[in-house]
């Protein structure tokens, strides 16, 4: 017992020694430097995004508006002048890249918070690394699954819709007013498989009748030889579920065909960047969701302070739907950030839960059990008349507002009430 | 899924070797630049990308869909001179990889320098107006445009068939195809053959990416996703042939048609499946020489 005392008092004294050497050869060292400026270090938000494959052109819009949430952060003065930093990386829309970037946003740039993603699937791939390390996720892209509780985390916040209150908004619009046949077109991963099951879920009030779900590979550039057949189908509604180029080629080439002749096409998610870079005839007539438009500043001060602002930063440019999104993600993070006074993680992740906020397309929060924003989801239709500006691309039918009865209940996700 | 009527499957049948007569456009310009120089061209995408961007230029400036046709192709067939004059020449007489290599680093500085001057965002290509919508063709109704362009690839194809069959330079490029020695013996400079096919080659490329454009619109990587098509149609047809690169062209087309019928996730496989079958029984595809590749 006495000797071993001895023997950790000879180690300890070792050690002391030790140290204060390295702490003195520190001192005069350049090192020095390197470590006052890691205690100022910038708060780092790592935003993996698809910026170049089908999804290119949404994400761009993504990482436009999250540099203005951290330009405004910092601008306001920062966490008690503690500014923070979008760190972007392109993830290709693949989850195996996507989940290699996450991991070295976390491990070799030291991000505090993770924002971002854009596919159904992907950020899933994002979510395991994250919820692994521990690090915060806000994701801006939408997912039924991440709600659930296999997927769930403490870490993991969702500020996009899900699949369920989008196809649920869209599907309640359009099956009352278009007719109940229906024939589907679906990209072939989570995200196309999530909107149809929305769509049957909700398509059973109605009594809608299925047709038939024709799948296509995701980043398919032809879809002349399925369209024979849904026009075969003769459906009432046409139901196109994918997104990016996927869908500004689908429903390019659905008008081509004149499928829009006998028709109503309908999508769960109507893109502004993707109706922007298809042109106004291939989404002429569309009716779908989304979860931002520019125009709905007439009703929100929020939005027209976020309109305002983008359009300073950028030109004129008005924001899209993902380009919210990313605003969106990056802001609320940041708010936490500030109402916590602090990065730790548990503490941002209280106030994140605690947060009801409005900073963009009227009241939102997060919902307790699964962190998914409850937020209104919009009944959109592209237009090709009458249009005041290049952004002025659709019109907005109607508006589901808030509520956590168009959510899938907490227990229904397997989480603990 | 009920009512599969025959119309429907003729129909899906036209469907089908309309697409084919796209892989048949794309990969004409690969097989004949292969089979002629056995240059493996992985720009060939890339070549196509920026045709269809040329075209997007030369309209926002002012020019309209039918000068683009003429305009294109020359101006990608130019291009692809000076590349072939300054990048693929040095390497003739080296192994085949050479110019694989070359024409993959390529292919990656053309995608990323259209990014730098377009954007990564993808462009609108309008369909020119009097090509809008759909006909009725006995069966049902098709897009007038793709009609249209079945009827463009027809007429590249009986003009590369003339040129190459019936006067005296295609002549040559044959015989320089077979025996390049015994040509240059006979006193012809091979090179400008050579340089010439290439021309050629990149000209339909552009051409193609052209007529693709107001099908799907123009993004930086539209050339990616077609050349494993192409390459397909090209191994199946037999590397070097141009009646089989048609043949397989067409029968791709229908085979990804059929399939997506009866199997709409299984279409994107069945190519490929169709090619190993291909070259299980019939190695050098359709009408391929045996040895082009050693």
């Amino acid at each position: 017992m006495t000797s071993k005392v001895t023997e950790a008092g000879s180690i300890s004294r070792r050690r002391l020694l030790t140290t204060a050497s390295a702490g003195a050869a520190l001192a005069v060292s350049p090192f020095r430097i390197n470590l006052l400026q890691a205690e100022e270090a910038p708060i780092k938000i790592g935003f993996p995004v698809p910026l170049t494959g089908p999804y290119g052109a949404e994400a761009q819009d993504q990482v436009r508006a999250g540099q203005l949430a951290v330009a405004q952060f910092n601008d306001a003065g920062g966490l008690n002048g503690r500014k923070a930093e979008l760190v972007v990386r392109d993830d290709k829309l693949n989850p195996g890249e996507a989940a290699t970037r996450t991991l070295e946003l976390v491990e070799k740039e030291k991000v505090n918070f993770v924002v971002g993603s854009l596919s159904a699937a992907v950020q899933l791939a994002i979510n395991n690394v994250t919820k692994e390390r521990g690090v915060i996720f806000n994701s801006i892209s939408q997912s039924d699954a991440i709600n659930e509780a296999a997927d769930f985390s403490k870490f993991t916040f969702h500020e996009a819709l899900n699949p369920h209150m989008t196809s649920g908004a869209v599907g309640r619009y359009a099956f009352a007013k278009f007719g109940k046949k229906v024939a589907f077109l679906t990209a072939d991963y989570a995200y196309g498989h999530e909107m149809v099951r929305g769509f049957l879920e909700v398509g059973k009030e109605f009594n809608i009748e299925n047709l038939g779900d024709i799948r296509h590979p995701l980043g398919t550039t032809d879809f002349s030889t399925l369209l024979p057949r849904l026009q075969a189908l003769k459906p009432d509604i046409l139901c196109i579920s994918n997104f990016g180029r996927d869908q500004q080629i689908a429903l390019k080439q659905a008008t081509d065909f004149g499928i829009k002749k006998s028709i109503q096409i309908i999508a769960p998610l109507l893109s502004h960047a993707s109706r922007v870079a298809a042109g106004p005839q291939a989404f002429d007539g569309v009716v779908g969701g989304c979860s931002f438009y520019w125009g709905i500043e007439d009703k929100f001060a929020s939005t027209k302070a976020f309109n305002d602002a983008f359009r300073k930063m950028y030109d004129g440019k008005l924001p899209t739907d993902y380009g919210a999104l990313g605003y969106g993600g990056v802001r609320t993070v940041l708010e936490a950030v500030k109402a916590a006074g602090s990065v730790e993680t548990d503490k941002v992740v209280g106030a994140l839960e605690a947060l009801k906020y409005d900073y963009y397309k009227g009241p939102q929060y997060y919902r307790k059990c699964d962190h998914q924003s409850v937020q209104s989801v919009l009944v959109i239709k592209s237009k090709s008349k009458d249009m005041k500006n290049e952004s002025d691309v659709f019109e907005v039918l109607s508006t589901e507002e808030p509520n956590e009865k168009n959510l899938r209940s907490c227990e229904a996700l397997g989480h603990k009430s | 899924m009920a009512g599969l009527s025959f119309d429907l499957i003729a129909l899906q049948l036209f469907a089908g070797l309309a697409l084919g007569a796209i892989y048949v456009l794309f990969a004409i310009g690969l097989s004949l630049i292969f089979g002629m120089l056995t240059v493996v061209n992985f720009a060939h995408g890339a070549f196509y990308m920026v045709g269809a961007y040329v075209g997007l230029y030369l309209i926002s400036i002012g020019g309209n869909f039918w000068i683009c046709l003429v305009a294109v192709p020359i101006l990608i067939g130019l291009f692809g001179l000076a590349v072939e004059r300054v990048l693929i020449r040095p390497l003739y007489g080296r192994g085949i990889d050479y110019p694989l290599l070359l024409t993959f680093g390529l292919s990656y500085v053309m995608v990323e320098c259209v990014r730098i001057a377009f954007g990564k965002t993808g462009y609108p290509f309008d369909t020119p107006e009097v090509l809008q919508g759909a006909v009725n063709i006995g069966v049902g109704y098709f897009p007038l445009y793709r009609l249209f362009v079945i009827g463009a690839t027809a007429v590249v194809l009986l003009a590369l068939w003339l040129f190459l069959e019936k006067t005296s330079f295609g002549l040559i490029i044959r015989a320089g195809a077979r025996d390049p020695q015994i040509v240059r013996v006979l006193g012809v400079d091979v090179s400008k053959v050579w340089l010439i096919v290439f021309g050629i080659g990149t000209a339909i490329a552009g051409f193609a990416g052209l007529l693709a454009a107001p099908l799907q619109g123009v993004i930086p990587e539209m050339g990616g996703t077609i050349l494993a098509e192409a390459f397909v149609v090209t191994v199946v047809g037999g590397m070097g042939s141009i009646g089989g690169a048609v043949l397989a062209g067409l029968l791709v087309g229908v085979v990804v048609s059929m399939t997506s019928l009866f199997a709409p996730e299984m279409a994107k496989v069945s190519i490929f499946a169709l090619m190993a079958i291909v070259l299980i029984v019939r190695p050098q595809g359709f009408f391929g020489r045996a040895g082009l590749m050693s």
